[in-house]
């Protein structure tokens, strides 16, 4: 089984977001930028699906964004087969769509079997790339997948709903399945492994294809920070004293034990 | 491009789910914008058929076929693909749910209809529609416009329809090619019950990612019995399996609503939000100021839980033993 995991570099939502001139894109130039957490859970799946089934190679592909030879070295380091960059100028940022389109176009050439996605990003404003991906491609998708296991010569997923409800489907292959989190915690590689990576080389670098033309259909005509309807009120002093302040309201809505 | 509004109502063992009515209630203010109609489709296996009667809609275009036994994607949108093309509304809506998730990027793609993702507000100006999303975890928020298209709906949105059903019920034929999905559904498999039933609880200490580590949750179990509450946790701490899954709290977890929740760590993601906002009395204890879990925090301070959390169990414990 050829399992292809597409990886974005999304911005860290620690930093403080800052908008653009126009205010319609955060100011990208001075974020970091990290690779995003769900498909971190994607590769992580493909690499457990890997170890129960030999045969399997794990392909990964990232677009040329800030970091991403961080991003892939580490899934090779960590047991990918291949890593492939697609160079291009995505500075800007790119809708969903746009990826969702470059992303078909490579991965119509790669014979995947299996195409296993984070869920989602804290930038799909236009939706999910996976399931834009598997709509532009003509294949089943399943998402918010806590689990894909081969089966019957395709996979079988555990599709999760509100309250812990599971959902088990059989899908025959190529699929896209947009995973939200592995059977397991992603695996931690040092950094002393990622440089090896790095010194043995293997990034297969080309271009991205053009997206297509139409793009997503939506114009932003701005970013703003939401008003909260409520704020909470901050308590000021060290440790001590705001262990004091919270006993206290506490107490004071009797909630202490009896 | 016409001028109704297509609502997926999402139905689960026999019962709608919460987002239909609030859907709904969206889609007939904006159907009398437009001049449309609110059209609710109910995809089923005649077993939920009874289901269409009481969806505050216009109409309700009801499709019934084996393969809407349980949600199978494909099928879901095959019949929706179909539906859009051959009414031709001005927006689709469907929740921001697994089932909304899995189908409105999809549908995007196939039908070419502009999408707006985690989105909290809707209105029709003119030609355009203006939609309102989440964006960069809920820190943003873009408004962006469309001809029209398809929006996913974050729970809690819009507030749901009031009144009754009554709608008229049609029939509509399943689309070709039901026959040879690539999928088939296996099992539904429920929840474990074994634990504690973190939605039964009075109080609440819950630990995010900032907690660190499973050997750092006993400072919030300490703190759990100090006050007779019990830990729970947010989504990255039972993903990593540091507490069980049956303790996770938010919209993949469960919904509670305890008289005291301690946010430990917790940043507040729109996911995790959805499943608390609604607890009596919400502290939060997060050295990020911009976390926005303290736009839903009664209480809030930026000290490190790891200071915070033992002094207050201390002086809990102080003052239970001075009592």
């Amino acid at each position: 089984m050829h399992i292809v995991v597409p990886m974005k570099q999304t911005v860290d939502l620690v930093e403080e977001l800052e908008l653009n001139d126009d205010g319609t894109d955060v100011e990208r130039e001075y974020l970091k930028f990290i690779s995003n957490e769900w498909d971190e859970q994607a590769l992580e799946e493909a690499l457990l699906i890997k170890e129960a089934s030999p045969g399997t190679t794990v392909t990964v592909v990232g677009l040329d964004e800030v970091d991403v030879d961080q991003t892939l070295f580490a899934a090779l380091a960590k047991g990918a087969d291949r890593a492939i960059k697609l160079g291009g100028d995505f500075e800007e940022g790119i809708s969903s769509h746009q990826r969702a389109s470059i992303l078909a176009q490579v991965i119509e050439g790669l014979s995947a079997d299996l195409i296993l996605i984070g869920v989602q990003s804290p930038e799909d404003l236009d939706g999910q790339t996976g399931v834009l991906l598997a709509g532009t491609l003509d294949l089943p998708h399943v998402s918010v997948a806590i689990g894909v296991e081969p089966h019957e010569g395709g996979v079988k997923v555990s599709q999760e709903f509100g309250a812990g409800v599971v959902h088990e489907i059989a899908v025959d292959g190529p699929a896209v399945i947009g995973v939200q989190a592995a059977r397991q915690a992603p695996r931690y590689v040092a950094i002393s492994r990622i440089r090896q990576a790095m010194q043995a080389g293997g990034l297969e670098e080309q271009e991205a294809p053009e997206a297509a033309a139409a793009g997503s259909g939506l114009t932003i005509r701005r970013l703003f920070a939401p008003e909260a309807a409520s704020q909470a009120e901050m308590l000021g002093g060290d440790a001590d004293d705001v262990a004091a302040r919270l006993a206290q309201i506490i107490a004071d809505r009797g909630l202490v034990k009896a | 491009m016409g001028n109704d509004i297509l609502v997926l109502v999402e139905h689960h063992a026999g019962a709608v789910h919460d987002s239909a009515a609030e859907l709904l209630g969206k889609a007939r203010e904006l159907a009398a914008a437009t001049g449309g109609e609110a059209l609710a489709v109910l995809l089923h296996d005649g077993s939920a058929a009874s289901l269409a009667s009481g969806l505050p809609a216009d109409r309700v275009l009801s499709v019934e076929h084996e393969a809407f036994a349980h949600f199978l994607p494909e099928a879901y949108v095959l019949a929706m693909a179909g539906l859009m093309a051959d009414r031709d509304p001005r927006l689709t809506l469907v929740a921001n749910t697994t089932v909304g998730m899995d189908l409105a990027g999809s549908l995007s793609a196939r039908t070419s209809a502009p999408l707006a993702a985690y989105c909290i507000g809707l209105e029709v100006e003119g030609d355009v529609v203006v939609a309102t999303n989440q964006v960069f975890g809920g820190k943003l928020h873009a408004e962006v416009e469309m001809p029209g298209g398809i929006a996913s709906v974050v729970a809690g949105a819009f507030p749901p329809a009031e009144g009754a059903g009554g709608a008229t019920v049609e029939s509509v034929g399943a689309p070709d090619g039901l026959g040879n999905l690539r999928m088939r559904f296996l099992a539904r498999v429920e929840p474990e019950t074994s634990d504690v039933d973190i939605t039964a609880q009075d109080i609440l200490i819950s630990v995010g990612r900032g907690i660190g580590g499973d050997e750092n949750i006993e400072l919030a179990e300490d703190l759990a019995g100090a006050l007779g509450g019990v830990v729970s946790a947010s989504r990255p701490v039972a993903d990593a399996g540091w507490l069980p899954k049956t303790r996770q709290v938010g919209k993949s977890g469960r919904k509670v609503k305890p008289k005291l929740y301690i946010a430990c760590g917790i940043s507040g993601a729109p996911e995790h939000l959805e499943g608390m906002r609604d607890a009596d009395l919400i502290i939060a204890i997060n050295t990020d100021e911009n976390a926005p879990i303290f736009d839903v925090a009664h209480f809030g301070t930026t000290e490190d839980l790891f200071d915070v959390v033992p002094a207050l169990t201390e002086a809990l414990e102080a003052a239970a033993s001075a009592a």
